[in-house]
């Protein structure tokens, strides 16, 4: 027992220092004076400047948050039917298929699913004239069939565990299964739709290697970017975007953390309440 | 709902008859009328299964069909650089040429063997860190009082969502001959001359270790969270020790999480481009970077696609293997 | 069966032949790929009723309740309610609602909203929607918490809110499906009381499934027992408890003690049982319809056995024992006796006295016995 005691701590405070220390270095030297990205030379917000000023990496930045906003919209859309359908469709012809290929984007190596993607549009243009060239679009469409996949994961998961007499129950007293699906399910799901658009907007964000594959020029990514100048070398500017990429990511975090801790509380609250009912 | 307050106007009256009336709009036009709604009710239920299946079909399925059939072809100058697989011939026969040579080049030129064979063993011993490391965090989260649980996961993942291209650039920095760990080593005088981890398999596995340490860590936690904590009392009770119980008790029962995990690490890290790219040398031959320098370099797409098809046949089993035990745990779950 | 006379003030429809039936299941059979779940089902409930369909996890009563609600269609057979034929009629449209066992309340609507939904869907003025979700939680003494989420509420207070909820679009059939396994031993009790009491109210045909068989006895005006996907007997709780048509029923319902015999004599007022089982004849002072050496069973129940020390000096139904176990459950004792061909027999007898001194206690030799009306004679 006392091997453990030290044990699983001691492995976890190293885990962590090993998930944030490459991180924490990051932001550290993007206030560096040096563009020696690993001398610390003294304090300097410079970079930042340097990166507002620097038009190709704004440029990129914009395309990716409208790709990734479109892609996120339609992502939770079909993910969202997709995991309804698995959750809830226990007997359809060409089920097995189906759940195969919402699954499989999940650990797809993504050269395959870039080169794959990129070869069909290439070939549906040659056949319909559609989608003409590659950029926007075709990376928008490559991203929404990974990112449906990580939603309807998170939404049939959802589901499963939620009580199916509940949409029973409202069959029951008289309303269609569409109007059920919006007035019942949707909204006692709606967290996990929130979830996957985040996860969908993040993946579309992260997504280097499809969007090399199925872009055209004039639609590079914000990742395309970061990758051509990280590959000449290390760059403070770089730094300085990922401080404010973590900074984002923290603050949401914590905003999100705020909201569930205080939810917790409120639902402990009611939980006292009803006890107190029962005691009168 | 026609029906309904029916019996209160009928009562008193004969009520053989009334019966008879209602049987029979159950039966004639009302049959007709539910028939028709049914047939439409099942239209609806098609076409919400319609959707994201023709999607998929057309975004997932199809292009590994197209992959497999420009496999079969042959690199041409041209646009798109590859022959067609079939042509006329005189309007009347249609003429199909399969070329099975990219399939032959690959199996020849021991680059492609040894790339394979390097990516497997690469994400195979990243894997087997990624659990050693992962492990004992999941345990420890899933062991932690429950109001830190949230605060614990939440840590694990907010790496994860920011951009993974910049936690692998981060590496570099730490990495490289006049990097973070160069430095401090030299600045404490433990060596002499900076020792060289970039570009090094070294600088690769640590890479997927900690990129994909996330995706180890949820699953493991998920399933170990679940585990009924009086079976290990049961352990103890009955005379087993801590340690013992562990290895008894409660890392079989993590059989699933621990499969879940490593197929999530595996898979992705057999065909990982960008960190070969960015922290390995040009010694460190991975597959999904050999097929990126085919395309992008020599533009070559039949031979791109060979390599992706044949990928893809030596990741057929673990993504069997993954979908199945997905399955088995959704089903438990029901 | 051999229930008295019908007088005018019981209720009891299925007993006059001028009653049509309410609901009437015809030869129902559901099948779930191989596996029968309900075979060639048939029954009749009438209007106002208070039905217990009863039966151990698993024998299909929970099927057929999904079958009247109309979440399963039937294999083959066919449901009439109110004389109209259920076939394809889905769920949200039939004159039926249903009480889920887990209540299934809608987790992000508060108590008055939850009463409210089946109205809207009638497309119900908001006023006559507000009026009569208000009238139901009066019912059920629910007012004051109209506004609150479900999560705010005990688990008695969710169940009334699952009852308002079913009742407020006067279905002409309520279905509740295990309506108090979720409430606690006591609760459960008191609530039993108040369902009826709001059935006799609303005076809406009740079909309950459960497994309890003291809650079916309590509750119902005829209790159904199912096993295995089939109805084995339909009576009023007297009926079941009393005059079993089968073990089965008779182990299931209470506890018994079932001795094999063989008939011997086979008069119309009375039959005798040779059981070797017992080492005795069985003296049964009512006629049974079996032939002479046909294999029965008599079914006698614990608390209709008495047992004491001295010889009772009886010709008849009295029999020699060694006390094997004692266990004292306070309003009652249970004896387990062995006979001298060693078959165990449960008795029960009411603890009269405080702390009686004279009990019988272990290993102790006593007589058992029993009056000739007492015995239940099975022959399946």
């Amino acid at each position: 027992m006392n091997q453990r005691r030290f044990f699983v701590p001691t492995a976890m405070v190293l885990g962590f220092v090993f998930l944030y220390a490459p991180i924490v270095s990051l932001i550290v030297f993007s206030f560096n004076k040096s563009k020696l990205v690993t001398v610390w030379a003294g304090f300097s917000t410079q970079w930042y400047g340097a990166l507002l000023q620097n038009d190709q990496i704004l440029q990129a930045a914009w395309v990716s948050l409208r790709i990734a906003t479109l892609n996120a919209t339609a992502a939770v859309v079909l993910g969202t039917i997709a995991g309804f359908v698995i959750a809830r469709f226990r007997r359809f012809r060409g089920r097995t298929l189906f759940t195969g290929m919402v699954m499989a984007p999940l650990v797809m190596p993504e050269v395959i699913t870039g080169l794959s993607l990129l070869l069909l549009f290439v070939a549906m243009e040659a056949a319909l004239g559609w989608p003409a060239g590659r950029g926007f679009l075709t990376i928008t469409i490559a991203h929404i069939t990974f990112s449906m996949a990580y939603v309807a994961v998170i939404i049939q998961s959802r589901l499963s565990d939620m009580d199916e007499s509940i949409e029973e129950a409202a069959l029951d007293l008289g309303a269609r299964p569409a109007k059920i699906f919006f007035q019942i399910t949707l909204p006692i799901i709606a967290p996990a739709l929130v979830a996957g658009w985040l996860l969908s907007f993040t993946l579309s964000l992260d997504d280097l290697v499809i969007a090399s594959f199925v872009s055209g020029p004039g639609s590079s990514t914000l990742p395309m970017v970061i990758f051509s100048k990280v590959r000449l070398g290390v760059s403070p500017e770089i730094n300085a975007l990922a401080t404010i990429l973590v900074a984002v990511v923290a603050i949401g975090t914590i905003i999100s953390g705020i909201f569930l801790a205080r939810q917790r509380r409120a639902r402990e609250r009611d939980m006292q309440m009803a006890k107190a009912d029962i005691a009168d | 709902m026609s029906t309904r307050g029916a019996p209160a106007l009928t009562k008193g009256v004969n009520r053989t008859a009334s019966t008879a009336v209602k049987r029979i709009s159950g039966f004639g036009l009302g049959a007709v009328w539910h028939g028709l709604r049914r047939r439409f009710r099942g239209l609806g239920r098609a076409s919400v299964i319609g959707i994201p299946y023709l999607w998929l079909l057309a975004f997932f399925l199809i292009p590994f069909v197209i992959v497999l059939k420009i496999s079969l072809a042959e690199t041409e100058i041209a646009q798109p650089p590859y022959t067609s697989l079939w042509y006329w011939i005189e309007h009347k026969y249609l003429n199909i040429r399969l070329n099975l040579g990219n399939y032959q080049y690959l199996i020849q030129d021991s680059l492609y063997w040894t790339a394979y064979l390097n990516s497997v063993k690469i994400a195979a011993v990243s894997t087997v860190f990624c659990l050693l490391v992962g492990y004992p965090i999941a345990y420890g989260i899933a062991r932690a009082r429950p109001d830190r649980r949230i605060l614990l996961l939440m840590l694990v993942i907010l790496p994860f969502w920011t951009s993974f291209l910049i936690r692998v650039y981060a590496w570099i920095g730490i990495l490289k001959t006049n990097g973070l760990i160069n430095n401090a080593l030299m600045a404490l005088g433990i060596v002499d001359t900076p020792l060289v981890m970039m570009q090094t398999d070294f600088a690769v596995y640590l890479g997927i270790v900690y990129s994909y340490l996330p995706f180890m860590i949820l699953p493991l936690y998920a399933n170990l969270e679940k585990l009924d904590l009086t079976l290990l009392e049961a352990a103890a009770d009955l005379g087993c020790r801590p340690s013992k119980a562990f290895f008894r008790v409660t890392l079989p029962l993590s059989m699933p999480g621990i499969l879940a995990g490593s197929m999530l690490v595996f898979i992705p890290a057999v065909g990982e481009f960008v960190i070969p790219a960015l922290l390995g040398g040009p010694d460190t031959l991975m597959i999904g970077r050999i097929l990126w320098d085919e395309f992008f370099a020599n533009r070559d797409w039949p031979v791109a696609s060979a390599v992706a098809i044949a990928l893809l046949l030596l990741l057929v089993i673990p993504i069997v293997l993954f979908q199945y035990n997905q399955a088995r745990a959704a089903e438990a779950k029901s | 069966m051999a229930e008295s006379s019908n007088a005018p003030a019981v209720f009891q429809p299925w007993r006059d032949p001028n009653e049509t039936p309410y609901v009437s299941i015809e030869r129902v059979t559901k099948k779930f790929g191989e596996f029968v779940a309900v075979y060639e089902l048939s029954l009749e409930i009438y209007r106002k009723e208070l039905f217990c369909l009863l039966g151990a996890s698993g024998c299909g009563k929970s099927t057929l309740l999904r079958m009247l609600a109309g979440f399963e269609q039937p294999s083959s057979g066919r449901i009439l309610i109110d004389g109209v034929d259920m076939a394809g009629i889905p769920p949200y449209e039939r004159p039926v609602n249903m009480m889920f066992q887990s209540y299934a309340l809608f987790p992000h609507m508060n108590v008055a909203q939850n009463v409210a939904f089946g109205l809207k869907q009638e497309k119900l003025p908001a006023s006559a929607v507000r009026k009569r979700a208000g009238e139901m939680l009066e019912l059920v003494k629910l007012g004051a918490f109209a506004k609150r989420k479900p999560h705010q509420l005990s688990g008695g207070q969710r169940q009334r809110v699952a009852l308002a909820r079913s009742l407020v679009k006067k279905p002409k059939l309520l279905l509740l499906d295990e309506p108090l396994a979720a409430l606690d031993k006591k609760l459960r009790e008191h609530t039993q009381f108040e369902l009826m009491n709001i059935q006799e109210q609303v005076g809406v045909t009740f079909v309950v499934v459960t497994h309890d068989q003291q809650e079916a006895m309590t509750l119902s005006t005829r209790i159904g027992v199912m096993d295995e996907g089939e109805l084995i007997q339909i009576g009023t709780p007297t009926d079941i408890y009393e005059f079993p048509q089968s073990r089965y029923v008779a182990d299931f319902i209470g506890s018994v003690n079932i001795f094999a015999g063989k008939m011997i004599v086979d008069e119309p007022d009375h039959v005798v049982i040779h059981s070797e089982e017992a080492g005795m004849d069985i003296f049964v002072n009512h006629g049974v319809s079996a032939g002479p050496d046909a294999d029965v069973w008599a079914a006698i129940r614990p608390e209709k056995m008495h047992i004491s020390r001295e010889d009772p000096a009886r010709e008849q139904n009295c029999v020699r024992g060694i006390v094997d176990e004692v266990a004292y459950m306070g309003d009652f004792s249970t004896y387990l006796v062995k006979l001298e061909s060693g078959k165990i027999v449960r008795i029960t007898q009411p603890n009269l006295l405080r702390g009686n001194p004279d009990r019988i206690l272990w290993d102790e030799q006593v007589y058992l016995h029993w009056d000739a009306s007492s015995p239940v004679v099975v022959t399946k």
